[in-house]
């Protein structure tokens, strides 16, 4: 079945079953490896990506049921360098393994969209979906509060 | 985990949708937002012939007002729509906090209020507000829309009043003024499946006794129900804690209560207690 979708800003098409998982689409068949599998279940977000402007799990929905969609990676997150949230990732330590960073920051890009100044509380709270099995999940609010006063200091 | 193979069908109208139903029967699925589905297709605890992706049909998402106090909502409307509209939060805002704490982000912005119905999960929070407000659940089928409610809805485990060729394409809120309301949970995670979890629309009286009340209640057993006898016991009565309290517990009162690893039958009744008696006293302060 055709399915053609854009994703960070360049058109994929490719025949493709239907079973086939977006996050698979993704990875396989755009070679955007930045987008994890972890749990596969659903639960743990590695596989976050931005499905026309929100945050959905890949792996819990067919590249089929994508067609037409516009998707944002972690690989489009920016095209100039880091993006203010992964310096702020590595400057305060937001990660261990780095299995759930991508997704982790996608949640925290989307989130300091529409709450530049967000709490500790309302972090967490948008980091629900989103697993971390170092447990570093005081590091990675840290880092998400720090790229909060990063962008506003840098009127982005 | 990979799917089992099926045929894949993604019609741009509802009739083409109810056509295949009609064609496929039980080996047909209903994709809406996929949030239950995908997963089971995953794990193969589904493994439907054909699947039948409602994603193209343009007109099954939205939230209106219908000129006769209610409230329409389409089907394929999601839990993040319902959380910001405006509408929802004015006129039926236990819709919108019940929606707020169903999964996490990323399910609510995928997941559908219909595709949480009809899938019927006996843990489902949805479910619970909808029997909460008494509300009325459209299905579409080959001939003929009917009304069911929502008392009538919810049959057992993944098991609605909705026949193979229907496919449920809206629900009706009745608009309800001076109401208070909440939704309130148990689970282990707030991203979890409710051990428990109650939904209250009250109405009170100027002195402060229940003038009125809807219950919904769901994760206690094989499907999520309204306690029509303790809606009745409360009504007339003053709601202090004491007075909750003396009803609370009969909640459970004839029904097969669940047990499994995170909570025993008898806890799991004893939580769904403490929680109608917490979730009246936050419809109270709300």
């Amino acid at each position: 079945m055709q399915v053609k979708v854009k994703i960070n800003g360049k058109e994929y098409q490719d025949d493709v079953e239907p079973r086939m998982l977006l996050v698979h689409f993704i990875r396989e068949k755009a070679r955007l490896t930045g987008t994890h599998i972890g749990c596969d279940t659903g639960n743990c977000g590695a596989c976050t990506v931005l499905f026309n402007g929100r945050t959905i799990k890949s792996c819990l929905m067919l590249a089929v049921q994508a067609n037409g969609a516009e998707i944002m990676t972690i690989e489009g997150l920016s095209t100039n360098g880091l993006h203010p949230i992964q310096d702020a990732f590595l400057e305060k330590f937001g990660f261990q393994c780095g299995y759930c960073t991508s997704g982790m920051i996608l949640s925290a890009y989307v989130l300091l969209q529409s709450n530049p100044q967000p709490t500790d509380h309302e972090i967490r709270e948008a980091l629900e979906g989103n697993l971390c099995m170092c447990t570093g999940y005081q590091q990675i609010v840290e880092s998400i509060s720090y790229a909060a006063t990063k962008m506003k200091e840098a009127g982005k | 985990m990979i799917p089992s193979k099926f045929d894949y069908y993604s019609p741009a109208t509802l009739q083409e949708a109810l056509s295949l139903l009609s064609e496929y029967g039980d080996d047909a699925k209903v994709l809406a937002g996929g949030q239950s589905l995908v997963s089971l297709l995953k794990l193969r605890l589904a493994s439907p012939r054909c699947l039948v992706d409602l994603g193209s049909i343009g007109n099954l998402s939205y939230i209106h007002e219908d000129g006769a106090d209610n409230l329409l909502i389409g089907a394929m409307t999601r839990y993040a729509e319902i959380a910001e509209s405006k509408l929802i939060a004015e006129k039926c805002p236990l819709l919108r906090q019940t929606a707020l704490v169903v999964g996490d982000v990323q399910v609510r912005n995928r997941g559908t209020l219909g595709g949480s119905l009809a899938h019927a999960d006996p843990a489902g929070d949805m479910p619970a507000a909808i029997l909460a407000l008494k509300a009325d659940l459209k299905a579409t089928g080959p001939k003929r829309d009917r009304w069911i409610k929502s008392e009538d809805f919810f049959l057992g485990m993944y098991a609605t009043a909705l026949e193979a060729n229907e496919i449920l394409t809206e629900v009706r809120v009745p608009v309800l003024n001076d109401r208070q309301s909440a939704y309130l949970k148990a689970a282990r995670r707030p991203s979890d499946f409710a051990m428990v979890g109650i939904a209250v629309c009250l109405k009170r009286a100027k002195n402060g006794t229940c003038e009125d009340v809807g219950l919904g209640v769901t994760g206690i057993t094989d499907k999520p129900y309204r306690p029509q006898h303790v809606e009745a016991k409360l009504r007339g009565q003053k709601l202090d804690p004491a007075a909750i309290g003396a009803v609370a517990q009969s909640i459970t009162e004839g029904i097969d209560v669940n047990g499994n690893i995170h909570a025993s039958p008898e806890f799991r009744a004893h939580l769904a207690g403490v929680y109608l008696s917490r979730a009246i006293q936050a419809a109270i302060g709300s």
